[in-house]
């Protein structure tokens, strides 16, 4: 088994509003292992870009982070701000959703991927901007010599989201965090955003964390994945496993809410995401099960594994076998 | 919501209160104040006494009661403040609703004059128009004498609509765009419907925070033409906040500070509370807040 | 660039003739200068009526009038004020030198800790540094400049002296009466009251605008993309942070001119600082035509330079716009 880049345990981010209290991650288990490439599938408010952040050390200082990352063998957790900075931008980095606002718009293109690599390594201010043009190259930018003097306002969106990833991956990190990349794109460009994701961590062989809500961009990409509902993972396993026969009933209301050729009625998951300000006891998802019973009301189900899954639910192993309906 | 964010703004309730308790002193004015605007203290008159139990603030050179000269004062700066700004923003919105809706040439015209105003340092061509004003001799019937309140007021007005009209003009430019006003067209409503129904109640939050700081304009504007010697004659009903201010400057060199500070407080507090306010309801009627939460 | 700068400079030509025109009618109307002449020469021939009429342009019709001054001020025909009949110039000339240093000396101290205010202000919005600054500003806003200016004459000249012996600064001119020559120190401490109080007023706003406009920036995506680099927070704030954040700033700067001149007015006006404002209300006051009309020419032709060039820092602050 490779080694384990990062692994995260009991993970708990809980956010103080005028309102009260926001319980957005509830206890989040996870490992990246070496070089490979986990999906992180979730709706919006599911927990999976805040679990991110509190590991990278980017929330508010309104969110209270408690549980551990470990880093190859470091705790996060309770670092102070300046030892986060070490870590982040060398170790791991992050991408973000909109490449439009993403960049800086009052700095050079060039000058936005130095900085990242000055703030880490000793590097000259030459070797550096020869170093950028060869990101800038690497991410697939064409005349990358000439496009790292322009500005961001001067790049198409999706290139814009090729320099993102350009900085983020600048100093070859261990883990490349990319939190919805493709979301803001159109389709013919997501997928050649993905295709640069997958080259550079094949090349520079980085971890990548893949978040997003839309499987199709799991399914083409990922080699694990991870499955988030109100603030704590409910499945994880291999993406031909979980496609093929996913245990957990959200997981299984997810696939089969993906619009097919051929079928002509979708079957959308009924109810709505709980209120994360007052989640419900026990499982978090059977007020919208329709395999529930009295007993998940009782206790909240941790990660168990059946059939070569991990699934978090008390009747994995009573549930009939899934099948898409046509 | 609009509400609850503007009592939520503690300065603006407690700017409110102090506005109203204000208010209270001043239109009873004849029972709050100890003497007349021009009554002395003592007879014989004693001039300069500091402050003391019978004159509360203290005496002026011809020994009157600053205490009470100040309660008149502000009653006819308010008065001053609240009329010019009732006309400034009737004008402003209207122009403003117009030029912001119709564009074109009368947009042009409209935004290069204030443009051209809003650029000259304020004390000049306050002065210049004030002038100018005063010289016309068939404005005269209408304004009044140059150095009466309603020449002030009117001045004012003349200066105040055309801040309003910027703001109205760009709240307008923002809401034609959207698709309920768009919707409003498609169906066949007419320019002065859609003025009317659509775009000045839509525009109320932001001429709300024209009206108060055309208030606090209108009554800190009056205080620097008194104090430069070119506002209203004092005089009984007509001696204002900005003719109490203005004595101040004589008041300082020979260090009689009551004269000096008590009328330049009041004047800030005013100031203070109206500007408190309309920041609270710039706030409160923000409707992108609103989105937000 | 070059072009954009030319065009604009091109524009300001018409638009310097448009307005001195205007500021001409308004002046001639508002202030009757024959009037005024009459009447602080009451003892004039006819012959020298007529002299003063045709050297200022003051034809019974505006238009050949106005262009008969320009004539005039073109070719340094300038008339002599009315009041002593003084040359016009070097009137002018030393309030304006006096004017600019106080301008430029209010101005440097207002922006500097304006900006730096603002700065703390954001850093922690809500928190209790951001809440006192901000009702500063407030109250700083509320202040009209001659009551700031009156409490601190009272403060610093009338109430230190009673108190102290001497007062800390003094509260007229630009040097004790009877000083001749350069003296940086004694210009300095005359200078140090009237710098005040428009220096307040320009605290209070740019600290405001700056505290609004971080906000905004502080929120924008590209914050996050720099936090994750990894570099310190101050790289954060003054690299990503204040260089976009001044981009909304330079523009209303072009603005605020007029209020401060206006600031300038007042403040030179109670500290009796012989500079411009000095000078127009003087002449004002006398309706002293010649010396009044260059004067609204300098003025207008400061405020279309200062429009220049805050469009110009702005497209050298934003790349966007430098391509148009």
């Amino acid at each position: 088994m490779a080694e384990k880049i990062l692994q995260i345990r009991n993970l708990r981010v809980t956010f103080d509003t005028p309102f009260g209290q926001v319980f957005a991650v509830r206890g989040v288990d996870l490992d990246v292992e070496e070089s490979e490439l986990l999906g992180v599938v979730g709706e919006s408010g599911s927990g999976k870009s805040v679990t991110f952040l509190a590991a990278i050390g980017l929330l508010s200082s309104r969110a209270r982070v408690t549980g551990s990352v470990v880093l190859q063998g470091e705790e996060l957790i309770g670092k102070s701000p300046q030892q986060m900075r070490s870590v982040r931008g060398r170790l791991m980095s992050m991408i973000f959703q909109d490449p439009l606002s993403a960049l800086n718009p009052v700095h050079r293109v060039g000058k936005q991927i130095v900085e990242m690599l000055q703030s880490h390594q000793n590097l000259t201010s030459k070797q550096a901007a020869t170093r950028a043009v060869e990101l800038l190259d690497l991410v697939g930018i064409p005349q990358p010599e000439q496009r790292s003097s322009q500005y961001p306002h001067e790049f198409s969106g999706g290139m814009r989201q090729r320099v993102v990833i350009a900085i983020a991956i600048a100093n070859n990190p261990k883990l490349l965090i990319a939190d919805e990349p493709t979301t803001a794109l159109d389709v013919t460009v997501q997928a050649q955003i993905l295709e640069v994701i997958k080259r550079v961590q094949q090349q520079i062989g980085t971890a990548v964390v893949l978040i997003t809500h839309d499987l199709g961009v799991i399914a083409r990409v990922a080699d694990r994945v991870d499955v988030m509902y109100a603030g704590r993972n409910i499945e994880q396993g291999s993406i031909e496993s979980l496609y093929d026969h996913p245990s957990h009933p959200y997981t299984r209301g997810l696939l089969a809410s993906i619009p097919q050729p051929g079928k002509d009625r979708l079957t959308p998951i009924r109810g709505f995401p709980p209120n994360m300000m007052a989640p419900p006891s026990g499982c978090a998802f059977r007020t919208r099960c329709e395999f529930a019973e009295p007993t998940c009301e009782v206790d909240i189900p941790e990660l168990r594994i059946f059939n070569d899954l991990q699934t978090a639910c008390l009747r994995a192993q009573e549930l009939p076998n899934f099948r898409v309906r046509q | 919501m609009a509400f609850r964010r503007f009592v939520s703004h503690k300065a603006a309730v407690i700017s409110c209160v102090i506005l109203g308790l204000l208010t209270l002193l001043v239109v009873f004015a004849p029972f709050t104040a100890r003497y007349g605007v021009n009554e002395s203290v003592q007879v014989p008159p004693n001039s300069f006494l500091t402050p003391r139990a019978n004159a509360w603030l203290g005496t002026d050179d011809i020994g009157r009661d600053l205490y009470s000269r100040l309660v008149y004062g502000v009653r006819v700066s308010l008065i001053i403040g609240l009329l010019s700004a009732l006309i400034s923003v009737t004008i402003g919105s209207l122009v403003g609703a117009v030029a912001g809706f119709r564009g074109g040439k009368f947009d042009d015209i409209m935004m290069r004059i204030t443009d051209l105003f809003l650029a000259f340092p304020f004390l000049v061509t306050l002065l210049i128009v004030r002038n100018v004003l005063g010289a016309i001799p068939w404005i005269k019937p209408i304004t009044g004498e140059m150095n009466s309140i309603r020449f002030i007021i009117l001045l004012f007005s003349i200066f105040g609509w055309m801040g309003v009209a910027r703001i109205v003009r760009g709240q307008v430019l923002s809401l034609k765009e959207r698709e309920y006003i768009e919707a409003a067209r498609a169906v066949g409503a007419s320019r002065r419907y859609i003025i009317r129904r659509h775009l000045l109640p839509n525009s109320i939050g932001p001429i709300m925070v024209a009206l108060t700081f055309s208030v606090v304009g209108a009554i800190t504007g009056e205080s620097t033409l008194a104090f430069f010697g070119y506002g209203p004659q004092a005089g009984d009903g007509a001696t204002s906040l900005g003719n109490l201010v203005g004595a101040a400057k004589g008041a300082v060199q020979t260090g009689f500070w009551w004269l000096a500070v008590f009328p330049c407080l009041m004047l800030v507090i005013i100031a203070l509370s109206v500007n408190f306010i309309g920041d609270a309801l710039r706030d409160a009627t923000d409707t992108q807040l609103d989105r937000g939460n | 660039m070059i072009r954009y700068i030319l065009r604009r400079l091109a524009w300001a030509l018409p638009t310097m003739l448009i307005v001195t025109f205007l500021v001409y009618v308004a002046l001639r109307i508002g202030t009757n200068p024959v009037e005024s002449y009459k009447r602080s020469n009451p003892r004039v021939t006819p012959e020298k009526i007529q002299q003063y009429i045709d050297i200022n342009g003051l034809n019974p019709n505006y238009v050949l009038g106005y262009f008969r001054w320009l004539n005039n001020f073109l070719t340094g025909n300038w008339p002599r004020s009315i009041k002593g009949s003084r040359e016009v110039w070097p009137a002018l000339k030393d309030a304006m030198a006096n004017t600019l240093r106080l301008g430029i000396a209010a101005t440097v101290v207002g922006v500097f800790f304006g900006l730096i205010f603002g700065l703390l202000a954001s850093l922690r919005p809500g928190g209790r540094r951001d809440i006192a600054i901000n009702t500063g500003a407030f109250v700083g806003i509320s202040i009209p400049p001659y009551i700031s200016a009156i409490l601190l004459q009272l403060l610093f000249a009338v109430y230190w002296q009673r108190w102290f012996g001497s007062s800390l600064f003094p509260t007229s001119g630009v040097y004790p009466a009877g000083h001749t020559g350069f003296d940086l120190f004694l210009m300095l401490k005359f200078m140090a009251l009237p710098t005040i109080v428009v220096a307040i007023q320009i605290i209070a706003t740019y600290s405001r605008y700056l505290r609004a406009s971080l906000l905004d920036v502080l929120n924008s995506d590209y914050m996050r993309t720099a936090r994750s680099k990894g570099i310190s927070e101050r790289r954060v704030l003054i690299h990503h942070g204040m260089r976009n954040a001044l981009i909304p700033i330079v523009t209303v700067a072009a603005i605020d001119f007029g209020s401060i001149v206006g600031g300038l007015i007042i403040s030179e006006n109670i500290f009796s600082y012989p500079g411009m404002g000095l000078y127009f209300l003087k002449s004002f006051g006398d309706g002293d035509f010649p010396l009044l009309m260059p004067w609204m020419v300098i003025i207008v032709a400061s405020i279309l330079i200062f429009n220049l060039v805050a469009d110009l820092s702005y497209a050298w602050l934003d790349p966007r716009i430098r391509r148009e």
